[in-house]
């Protein structure tokens, strides 16, 4: 009975993870990829690890469920941290936006400043 | 349940092969930059399957290490991309 509710989290997981995928081949720029890829892929991998966090709880499996919710998490705290840092050192270091994109809030916000100041 | 393991194997592998698709071809270093970064997370589902498999419960510990590393090893290179030293 258990194995239907994996067999069901696991295919949801995997079909995010193959359509932040093929976002990653398919879009056009850094910041339209990493925007398609960077969601899907988490939230993926966090269906996956809550369809194993079922089997092992089936399984009665105590230490295999505690590192599964640490795993989740921790993939919660930290992909979206990444993938802002990601954006803001490509913004940084002058990659444009796509050609029909129409407004660059981080560049309104930050106006006048050096793009990369000098602490030396 | 086996056929499903084995369906789940071949859409990862095709995930990976995407992202190792962008590595090689991506035209500027902050998409092989993502690349890395989204191919670390699939790796983590990679070790979740290997688990439902059967038995292997020690690759949960690769799989949160291998979150740990791939999370420090994307602000490694965004620092670096970015133009600055990893202590700012």
């Amino acid at each position: 009975m258990s194995n239907i509710f994996v067999i069901i989290l696991v295919s949801i997981g995997l079909a995010f993870e193959l359509v932040g995928c093929i976002g990653l081949i398919r879009m056009p720029n850094v910041y339209n990829r990493l925007q398609a890829a960077t969601k899907c892929v988490t939230i993926g991998t966090c269906f996956i690890l809550v369809g194993l966090c079922v089997f092992a709880a089936a399984n009665s499996n105590i230490s295999l469920v505690l590192k599964t919710i640490v795993c989740i998490i921790f993939i919660l705290l930290t992909a979206p941290t990444a993938a802002h840092a990601i954006a803001r050192a490509a913004h940084k270091s002058g990659i444009p936006l796509w050609k029909r994109s129409e407004v660059d809030k981080y560049e309104i916000d930050h106006e006048g400043e050096d793009p990369l100041p000098d602490d030396s | 349940m086996s056929i499903f393991i084995t369906i789940i194997y071949v859409v990862l592998m095709i995930c990976t092969f995407m992202c190792l698709f962008r590595i090689a071809m991506g035209p500027t270093s902050a998409d092989r930059i993502v690349a890395i970064d989204i191919l670390g997370t699939v790796i983590v589902g990679f070790c979740c399957v290997v688990i439902l498999q059967g038995g292997r419960n020690f690759y949960m510990n690769i799989a949160i290490s291998w979150a740990l590393l791939s999370f420090i090893g994307s602000i490694a290179l965004a620092k670096y991309l970015e133009g600055k030293g990893l202590d700012e």
